[in-house]
């Protein structure tokens, strides 16, 4: 059986940690009615993902669980459940605000880390190299940048400034 | 009026030059000036789920380099409007939260007032160019063309950020506009779903199956293409579509067609102008329905 779920002020913590961060400020208003989950698109394929029980988990201040999961890297930022939950929960800004938490603690799936060094490298995802803008120009498109030091400098002074 | 710079982000310049192609031949002969401006760069999306606030200074930056010349944006990825008009909107209404900003963009010598506005080009199309207008270039009636238009999520959500110029759970913009060309727009139940490109590079499986959810609907409603305004979600019906057939062992062989490339046929203009080359599934069986032989 499962142990039972204890809210103490450490529990109460995290709660209040997302919703200091910012998009995590509804959080409160859930009454667990469950749209949400009914809506998402995701969910329609994986019933190991359910964006009710991730909101229950984060007020249950079931903080490792929900940051180590990989459940809130899986959500498809599509808005749905955002646009028909009642209580007006903005719950892909409290998904966002739990993976910037998640980031803080240097939780990082790979494939965002790899992302984030090339938008830092090049300012784009994907490299423009001199064969895209060969083309571009064949094509008749005007050529586009290669790096972009300015953006650079912008990120290395943030938060993100360590990864790179 | 102020011209609109046309921004394209990450995916386009390299992987939907066909999209970009299309676009600048319609917005030119529907009178529409598109500005070009070499630095722009990523929208900040992906940085979003990072860090917000990181990513809210790399939509500032792109928005100041537009303020700098005088320009709106004109945005074809979806992703892109999305993170550039609620951005805008943060910073055009919010003054501490623009000064915070410009603390940020200092180092990049830039500073932004709040005034560019953000649309993206269907929208454009809808709003100000007007179904009137775009009626009126229609030269070659896509008649017998079956086409389910594909909105994708960020061309309609968060709706608190679109000023009302579409409905998000009953869209009808881009339905009118390939409408107005004279194929069939056609209507099916999950019209809003999401394409699942979020989740690509996050869980490739699961990506393709909220993708082939879609591909599946429309299969059996035998439509002649998907109509759309977003690479990514090119990415996962086109791009992507061989990889879920032999994944999932189907077939669909269903071509997937950017709204500018539709109505540029409708136009006049040849399909080889318009990029459909470089389109993976070939249209040619498509347009050969409606009378035009690539």
């Amino acid at each position: 059986m499962a142990e039972p779920i204890k809210i103490d002020k450490e529990a109460l913590s995290f709660r209040d940690e997302v919703l200091n961060t910012p998009g995590g400020e509804h959080l409160l208003r859930c009454f667990a009615c469950g749209t949400c989950t009914a809506s998402c698109p995701v969910r329609e394929v994986d019933e190991n993902y359910n964006p009710r029980r991730i909101i229950r988990m984060t007020l249950l201040g079931m903080r490792d669980e929900v940051l180590r999961s990989d459940f809130i890297w899986h959500c498809s930022t599509c808005y749905t459940c955002s646009e028909r939950c009642p209580q007006g929960v903005h719950l892909t800004s409290i998904m966002r605000a739990l993976k910037n938490i998640a980031v803080r603690e240097g939780i990082i799936p790979e494939a965002y880390r790899m992302q984030a060094k090339s938008i830092r490298a090049m300012g784009k995802i994907y490299e423009i190299e001199d064969f895209d803008n060969k083309k571009r120009a064949r094509l008749g498109l005007p050529e586009l940048e290669k790096k972009c030091p300015d953006l650079e400098a912008i990120i290395a002074q943030g938060e993100l400034k360590d990864l790179k | 009026m102020k011209p609109y710079a046309l921004f394209l982000g990450c995916t386009i310049p390299v992987r939907a030059q066909n999209y970009e192609i299309s676009t600048r031949k319609v917005a030119s002969a529907l009178g529409l000036e598109l500005i070009h401006i070499p630095n722009f760069t990523c929208c900040g999306y992906p940085i979003s789920s990072l860090n917000e606030m990181t990513a809210e200074a790399m939509a500032a930056r792109n928005l100041a380099l537009a303020e700098k010349e005088g320009a709106d944006i004109c945005a074809i990825c979806t992703a892109c409007t999305g993170v550039l008009t609620e951005v805008g909107k943060k910073l055009a209404e919010d003054e501490k939260a623009r000064a915070e900003i410009n603390k940020r963009l200092k180092p990049a010598g830039l500073e932004y007032k709040g005034t560019v506005k953000v649309k993206h080009f269907a929208r454009i199309l809808h709003e100000e160019v007007g179904l009137k207008k775009i009626a009126n270039a229609v030269t070659r009636q896509l008649k017998g063309l079956r086409i389910a238009p594909h909105y994708g999520c960020h061309y309609l959500k968060p709706h608190e950020i679109y000023e009302g110029f579409d409905s998000p759970e009953d869209p009808r913009t881009i339905d009118d506009i390939i409408a107005a060309t004279g194929a069939e727009s056609v209507s099916y139940m999950n019209k809003t779903r999401c394409c699942g490109g979020a989740l690509l590079a996050v869980d490739e499986n699961l990506a393709l199956k909220i993708t082939k959810e879609k591909l599946d609907q429309l299969k059996a409603l035998n439509v002649d293409a998907i109509g759309l305004v977003c690479p990514f979600c090119s990415v996962m019906y086109e791009s992507n579509q061989k990889k879920i057939e032999t994944t999932f062992e189907t077939s669909y062989n269903l071509p997937v067609l950017y709204l500018p490339q539709i109505l540029g046929l409708a136009m006049g203009m040849d399909a080889k102008d318009l990029g459909f080359n470089m389109n993976r599934v070939k249209a040619n069986a498509a347009l050969q329905k409606a009378g035009i032989n690539v």
